[in-house]
């Protein structure tokens, strides 16, 4: 790449590498950018297996994997598409969602975060030759020599200062403007005092001067908040992610032609088509085609529904078997979805705000600061009545001491930690407070549908048919893509039956399949269709020849559901079962997964009624769910946890993401969190027990700047390497 | 003591010459994938015949 194909640069070299790549194509076809989370990548194999073969894929420029963010980026020619590199790593056992480009300014949060290091990176050169000149001070330089190596310092320091400083003097600015005191406010105090001191001790040739621990002050709390900003912009972009997720599209209807356009541009009284598959895009009633739709994701209903003429749909639910046209009622910003979608975020905003350990800390550890110098300052004053000199040197070297180095990284490092922990075991953390109130938490709600079952079907009655019944099903359950013939044909073909010779098949969108199997008709579909009695739970019906057949399913566990209850229980905490479900399938799932405490056709009202009972009775809850009926029970909860395939507003409601299909993370975060309670506790106490040590050192005058440094030091390392034991 | 005089220049100026460095590999995006640039240490793949830019 030459340097004038450079002007943006961005974190990942791929995304470089397109803007260069669409200059020296100019003319030419230019490439397609696609991007790509996929959330299983984790080990030096996963990186060369899946470059390597995206690289062989004809049409494909380059494709790199970024491992932090779990996201690939491929370079590729117009005619590949985002699908077909998605079946391709499917192929290899990738699981991967498209994410759309413009929803990721990456580039924004990234310059922040370069911004951060830069001035971390300058701070700490400082800080190494300052550090070099004081050893030589502190070892014997006398007079001219030290008033030299002061001047040396201070040409260092002072540019140093005003250029690392800068994120602490604009806080501290606005918290004063605010007329609050806020933890830069001591901060800059300190590194202003110190710095305004040094250079005056300089030029009066003074034996002491400030200037490594300003700097050192500097470079340690930049320290924290760059690990601050990491844990957040890990959490950012993830969330910046999951809203990238569903890429916007929908197929409009203009004059009998079918157009593919944003949903943006899709008006009210539009006609738009929805495939067999597809999710509606849009609030509209139906004026064509019979089909069934899912609403799991809204209701917690795991039956499709029938779905005809002046059927009214609502976006976000799933079109089953049939292609549907609908016209729409409300498009974009007020389809029942987002509306419901931002009044959660509106309930999210006015939720009290949990006040984080840290914050509680600082509150109490600003006025403090403040009043010890300024009562060092005055009774220095008054006991060598009246030299400003020492008094303010003392009350500057009180101001370091007491520097809230230790005190800025012991919340960033530990959270860091942990969370990052968290983020290889497929937890995402939304929210700065989240990993505290998970701490506390004694009880545990899940919903059932989406969050425990993965809302796939499975076949539970195979063994109660005759092998022709099944070879007949399998025909007839081959020709569907409705969810309950693919798990009946998938589990016929897994348990090895031949499909029988049916003729004639044909879908009847909304009904079935049917068939002729030697020249008898055969149907396979809904009980009323087929001429049978409907049961209790989730099931499909077989005629043969006027003999009817019922095939019973019962929802697929989620990877990891027995586990975590399991890890739950043996952990104390009391686990609930709620679900917008019939009470057969809910009282089922309970059974199997040893939960006692469960509760059926639960609305969201419900929902949110019962996680507020248990608030009341004392416990912290933790609600688990994924659809918009859980989204208000999210939000009443103490803290809440969805998967990545949750909706949108249940997504925005919950404080943690889970990132991959396996829910068993959930109990070990629990333990993660109660031990990182613990570390920040410690580490509190670390920063407490060193300022009691400190600061009547500080306070009677004994504080050579050596010491100042050591000790500062000493403190910030311990508390890093305190949070560290957490891995 | 005159050493001095040539020697502080010279700390100073490796200083700045590694913060320039520092600087060079910040604006490269080299700390944009920590994670994943640590494992592929452990790829053979370009040992021999290191990619070249495509452009």
């Amino acid at each position: 790449m030459t340097a004038p194909l450079r002007p943006a640069l961005s974190a990942c070299p791929a995304c470089n590498a397109v803007p260069a790549a669409t200059a020296t194509a100019a003319g030419a076809v230019a490439d397609a950018r696609i991007l790509l989370s996929v959330p299983g990548v984790h080990c030096a194999a996963c990186i060369s297996t899946v470059e390597r073969d995206l690289n062989r894929m004809p049409g494909v420029r380059s494709a790199r994997l970024n491992l932090t963010l779990k996201r690939l980026s491929v370079a590729a020619a117009p005619e590949i598409d985002s699908d077909a590199v998605i079946a391709r790593l499917a192929a290899l056992g990738y699981e991967a969602h498209e994410l759309d480009p413009g929803t990721l300014s990456m580039t924004e949060t990234d310059r922040q975060g370069r911004d951060l290091l830069m001035r971390l990176g300058v701070a700490g050169f400082a800080m190494m030759n300052i550090m070099l000149l004081s050893v030589a001070v502190w070892s014997g330089a006398q007079d001219a020599t030290r008033d030299m190596f002061h001047l040396i310092s201070a040409a260092i320091a002072i540019p140093t200062i005003a250029f690392s400083g800068q994120p602490f003097f604009r806080n501290a600015f606005a918290a004063l403007k605010a007329r609050r005191l806020g933890m830069d406010v001591p901060i800059s105090l300190a590194i202003l005092l110190a710095t305004s001191i040094s250079l005056y001790e300089t030029f009066n040739s003074g034996a002491h001067a400030y200037f490594d621990a300003a700097v050192m002050l500097t470079f340690f709390l930049l320290a924290g908040r760059y690990l601050d900003y990491r844990t957040r912009a890990v959490a950012r972009s993830a969330a910046q992610e999951l809203a990238a997720l569903e890429v916007p599209r929908a197929v409009r209807l203009r004059d009998g032609a079918e157009e593919t356009v944003p949903v943006a541009e899709i008006a009210v009284g539009d006609l738009v088509r929805v495939r067999p598959g597809g999710r509606m895009p849009v609030d509209g009633v139906v004026t064509a085609g019979t089909s069934e739709v899912d609403r799991a994701l809204l209701t917690g209903e795991t039956l499709p529904v029938f779905a005809g003429p002046d059927t009214i749909v609502s976006a976000g639910e799933v079109n089953l078997t049939g292609p549907l046209t609908l016209r729409v009622t409300a498009a974009g910003r007020d389809t029942s979805l987002h509306r419901m979608a931002d009044l959660v975020a509106t309930a999210e905003s006015a939720r009290t705000r949990y006040t984080s350990l840290a914050d509680r800390a600082a509150r109490a550890y600003a006025p403090v600061v403040h009043i010890l110098a300024l009562v060092s300052f005055t009774g220095w004053m008054w006991w060598t009545g009246g030299d400003v000199r020492l008094a303010i040197n003392i009350a500057a070297a009180v101001l370091i001491i007491t520097c809230p180095c230790a005190l800025g990284l012991a919340v960033p490092a530990v959270v860091t930690a942990a969370s990052g922990r968290l983020f290889r075991a497929g937890l995402l953390i939304k929210d700065g407070t989240a990993l505290e109130r998970l701490a506390q938490v004694d009880t545990v709600v899940f919903d059932k549908t989406g969050t425990l079952t993965l809302g796939t079907p499975e076949l539970t009655n195979l063994g109660d048919h005759a092998p022709d019944t099944l070879a007949a099903a399998a025909a007839l359950a081959g020709a569907s893509s409705h969810p309950l013939a693919l798990a009946l044909a998938q589990a016929t073909a897994a348990a090895g039956i031949e499909p029988a010779v049916v003729d004639a098949l044909a879908e009847v969108p909304g009904y079935g399949v049917e068939g002729r199997l030697n020249g008898a008709p055969v149907r396979l579909g809904r009980a009323a269709w087929v001429g049978a009695d409907a049961a209790e739970t989730t099931a499909t019906y077989l005629a043969i020849g006027g003999v009817t057949h019922v095939f019973r399913f019962a929802d697929r566990l989620r990877p990891g559901a027995e586990q975590v209850v399991a890890d739950l229980h043996r952990q104390g905490k009391s686990v609930w079962l709620i679900s917008g479900d019939v009470p057969g399938a809910v009282a089922d799932l309970a059974a199997r997964l040893n939960i006692k405490d469960w509760q059926a056709d639960a609305l969201p009202q419900d929902k949110v009624a019962k996680v507020q009972t248990l608030a009341s009775a004392g416990h912290h809850v933790l609600m688990v769910g994924d659809g918009l009926n859980d989204t208000a029970a999210l939000r009443a909860a103490h803290v809440s946890i969805s998967p990545a395939s949750a909706l949108d507003a249940a997504r925005v409601a919950s404080d943690m993401v889970l990132l991959g299909r396996d829910i068993a993370p959930i109990a070990g975060a629990l333990q993660i969190a109660a031990q990182s309670t613990r570390r920040i506790k410690e580490n509190f106490t670390i920063s407490i027990v060193y300022n009691i040590v400190a600061v009547p050192i500080a306070l009677l005058g004994f504080c050579t700047p050596l010491w100042a440094a050591l000790a500062m030091s000493a403190s910030s390392i311990t508390v890093s390497l305190n949070a560290l034991r957490l891995k | 003591m005159e050493i001095l005089v040539i020697l502080i220049p010279v700390s100073l100026f490796l200083g700045i010459l590694g913060l320039g460095a520092f600087y060079w590999t910040l604006r490269r995006g080299m700390y944009s994938d920590p994670e994943g640039d640590s494992r592929r240490i452990l790829n053979h793949e370009y040992d021999d015949a290191p990619k070249q830019d495509e452009t």
